[in-house]
């Protein structure tokens, strides 16, 4: 089989690609091609990194001495609840929709996603919610105060007795967030379920996609729940109900349990992308096929299956009756058993591998420690009784934001340095690169890991000012909040420079099997266009010899020529 | 649906392929999403009602069951006579699907108008503790739905007059059907939780 028996396909030139590669504009328009949709989130939610690490480094700023006196206490309410807010909902999600943008379609072969426009919808509607959020620092009142779960009574109160306050712009913004979210979910599932290329079976999917779609369809379920409970609470705080109000009949547990019920299951939206991402680049850079790909596309479903019903852990000290926190102990404790196939699988997979420590393989090596450590401080909170002991202090925070920076933030970073050459269309500096890894490493491991010790002798969260017992702990994790603000500087010097002058990249420079590495860098609007290959094989075949699609040499022939 | 033989003859794929499931598919996805809200309120209700304290709020004796009955009628059947549009639509018959689709519309209308009457006879409001919330919450909520579906039918009784729009298939006209029974069900539930389980102590 030689490439002259396809000399037509061959001559066949790639459509014009609409809006030349290096034409910005596109950027700021409601363009429905899910590729600059993608970078488009990328773009807003890095600035929003930015800004919600800002916030970060404001109150580590106040932390780094026992009393309030950088920021008024009341301050300090309102900086931790958009902190969360912002972190989690105009960063980590739309970043992960932005890996889902491009991801998706090019992994599965398809030319874009189901419903381009209301991709191009559900991303616009990012920066209106921002708009929203952000406006609540300049209402009367100052903006939200009660924390990211937004617990009532807190947060139906309003003193002022405007109409329009902080409570009600983030109610609103979580609101339009859920909406946008929830049109994403739609279309990356329907994309998944029917415009996979020929002879790409569920069992031939790149366990990104497996992750993605495990991950949206917990969108899917969780998300209307939140947004029941919000709509009630909006009700509560603006027109006089009293779903959660004790004093009019109502009750403030049962918000608990509809915020939890999705923003438990959250975590897992953000985490299982993030595992799909730690088995895409293990396994380029180890060079050897994912162990048991089988067991790691399924664990996925069985977290979204086993992540819905563990939400009540969150709740063990706020009068949950002992059986009910018997039953979602147990249940806490089996997602850690999915959970632990993957991490085996991954280990499985370094295992005699050929290891090539890039920046990406860098930040999933990093990630995957601290994953291991913040799943085990995971397990730790999930028993009745040590949770009961630790529930609100530090100890839940430096799980968590071992679990969602040093695991998640980590697996973003990998992905964005991995396919950064391929949607760009430049190479990274490799060396600015492992700056970012080194400081973001460090700054992460002395920001995080001495706040345990503080929550074990009993600090607690969401506090101004404390015992000076704690300083030590404090001195040294402020220390590395401002090294990871100045992670930043290498990291968005190298995305920059290597955007507008770095070295051309080839479509496949780390050697990767995937469909996305068969098109140019960056690929056409349309992917594979009028020639949608044909899988043949499984996915991960390092080592084996057999080529993936039919007529491979064709692609790598016309991706080589554009 | 792509296959999975792996033994396929050679082939690229056009790219241009129409993929007419994929608004079905995307509308079920969405409407499966979309229930979980109402299962969210309908659960939150149901332990709002267990465990309040004082549920009917003062000179509330409970709820009148006959005329929602009667409205539970017309809108359940209006569901079957939706079917009948679908079934003259797939026929062919034009005018016999516009007939049955605008009858569909006016039945959904006067449950929406049997709900006006009902609401604007209520001693209790929105604020009356919890059971005046839930009420209006939850059949407000669900009357949202109800006016979104007629006002979908009408886009599609309207698209109906474009010459040829139903030739290449009519998956407006089923997803929008498909729609009007979820409302439906979703009616069936909420009566029986609201007027059929009333709690007497």
């Amino acid at each position: 089989m030689t490439i002259t028996d396809y000399d037509p396909r061959v001559l066949k030139a790639p459509h014009p690609v609409p809006g030349a590669p290096d034409n910005w504009k596109r950027f700021f328009s409601f363009n429905t091609d899910a590729k600059v949709i993608g970078i488009q989130y990328f773009g807003l939610s890095l600035l929003f990194l930015l800004l919600g690490g800002l916030l970060a480094m404001v109150m580590r700023g106040e932390l780094i001495t026992p009393p309030a006196d950088l920021v008024d206490p009341s301050v300090y309410n309102g900086l931790y609840t958009m902190h969360g807010t912002v972190m989690l909902f105009l960063f980590l999600f739309p970043v992960l929709n932005g890996f889902n943008n491009l991801l998706i379609p090019t992994m599965i072969g398809a030319p874009d996603m189901a419903f381009p426009k209301l991709n191009a919808l559900a991303f616009w509607l990012v920066p209106v919610f921002a708009v929203v959020l952000l406006s609540s620092f300049f209402v009367p009142g100052g903006p939200a105060s009660s924390g990211w779960w937004s617990y009532p009574p807190m947060s139906i109160q309003n003193p002022l007795g405007h109409f329009i306050n902080g409570e009600f712009l983030w109610i609103l913004a979580v609101a339009i967030s859920g909406v946008s979210s929830i049109m994403g979910a739609v279309n990356f599932v329907t994309t998944i379920i029917g415009m996979r290329a020929p002879g790409m079976g569920y069992f031939r999917m790149p366990v990104f996609v497996w992750t993605a779609w495990a991950a949206q369809t917990l969108q899917l379920i969780g998300l209307p729940a939140l947004t029941g409970g919000a709509i009630m609470l909006l009700f509560d705080l603006s027109f006089g109900t009293s779903f959660f109000r004790p004093e009019g009949g109502g009750d403030p547990v049962l918000y608990q349990h509809f915020f939890w019920f999705y923003s438990h299951p959250a975590v897992y939206v953000m985490v299982l992308p993030v595992f799909g991402i730690f088995s895409e680049l293990i396994t380029v850079y180890s060079r050897k096929p994912l162990f048991g790909y089988k067991f790691v596309a399924l664990a996925s479903f069985i977290i979204t299956f086993l992540g819905l019903i563990v939400w009540v852990h969150h709740m063990f000290y706020t009068g949950t009756p002992q059986w009910m926190r018997n039953l979602f102990m147990v249940t806490t404790m089996l997602i850690a058993v999915p959970t632990g196939v993957k991490v085996f699988a991954w280990l499985g997979t370094l295992w005699g591998g050929k290891i090539r420590l890039t920046t990406s393989m860098l930040f999933v090596l990093g990630g995957l420690v601290n994953f291991i450590f913040g799943g085990i401080t995971g397990v730790m909170l999930g028993t009745v009784p040590i949770d009961i002991h630790l529930g609100n202090t530090y100890f839940v925070v430096a799980h968590f934001h071992y679990i969602i920076f040093n695991t998640i933030g980590f697996g973003v970073f990998a992905g964005i340095y991995h396919w950064f050459p391929k949607f760009t269309g430049r190479m990274y500096y490799e060396g600015l690169g492992k700056i970012h890894f080194t400081l973001t490493f460090i700054g992460a491991t002395l920001n995080w890991l001495p706040l345990h010790w503080a929550g074990l002798y009993g600090m607690p969260r969401r506090v101004a000012s404390y015992d000076p017992e704690f300083a030590l702990w404090n001195v040294i994790a402020s220390i590395g909040a401002f090294m990871l603000g100045v992670a930043s500087i290498p990291f968005i010097l190298n995305i920059v420079s290597s955007w507008a002058r770095g070295p051309r990249a080839t479509p496949n420079p780390w050697r990767a099997i995937g469909l996305e590495w068969l098109l140019p860098s960056p690929p056409p609007a349309e992917n594979f266009e009028d020639d949608i290959p044909t899988v043949i094989s499984e996915p991960y075949g390092y080592g084996m010899g057999h080529p993936l699609v039919e007529d491979e040499e064709f692609y790598i022939r016309r991706s080589l020529e554009a | 649906m792509t296959g999975v033989n792996p033994d396929l003859p050679l082939n690229h794929t056009p790219g241009h392929v129409q993929h007419d499931g994929h608004n079905l598919t995307g509308f079920i996805i969405f409407l499966c999403s979309e229930s979980i809200i109402f299962i969210a309120f309908f659960a939150g209700y149901a332990v709002l009602k267990i465990t309040s304290p004082e549920w009917l709020p003062d000179g509330v004796e409970g709820l009148e069951t006959k005329m929602p009955l009667i409205n539970s009628i017309i809108l359940v059947s209006s569901s079957f006579v939706a079917y009948f549009a679908e079934v003259y639509l797939h026929k062919k018959n034009l005018w016999g699907f516009r007939a049955m689709w605008l009858l569909t519309m006016a039945m959904g209308s006067y449950f929406v108008y049997g709900q006006y009457v009902e609401w604007s006879e209520l001693t209790f409001t929105l604020s009356s503790g919890v059971f005046g919330g839930t009420f209006y919450l939850l059949t407000g909520f669900h009357g949202l739905h109800v006016i979104t579906g007629i006002l979908l039918m009408g886009l599609m009784l309207f698209r109906s007059f474009i010459p040829n729009n139903y030739v290449k298939g009519d998956m407006g006209v089923t997803s929008v059907s498909l729609f009007w029974h979820f409302v439906d069900v979703i009616w069936i539930i909420l009566f029986l939780l609201i007027y059929v389980w009333q709690r007497t102590t």
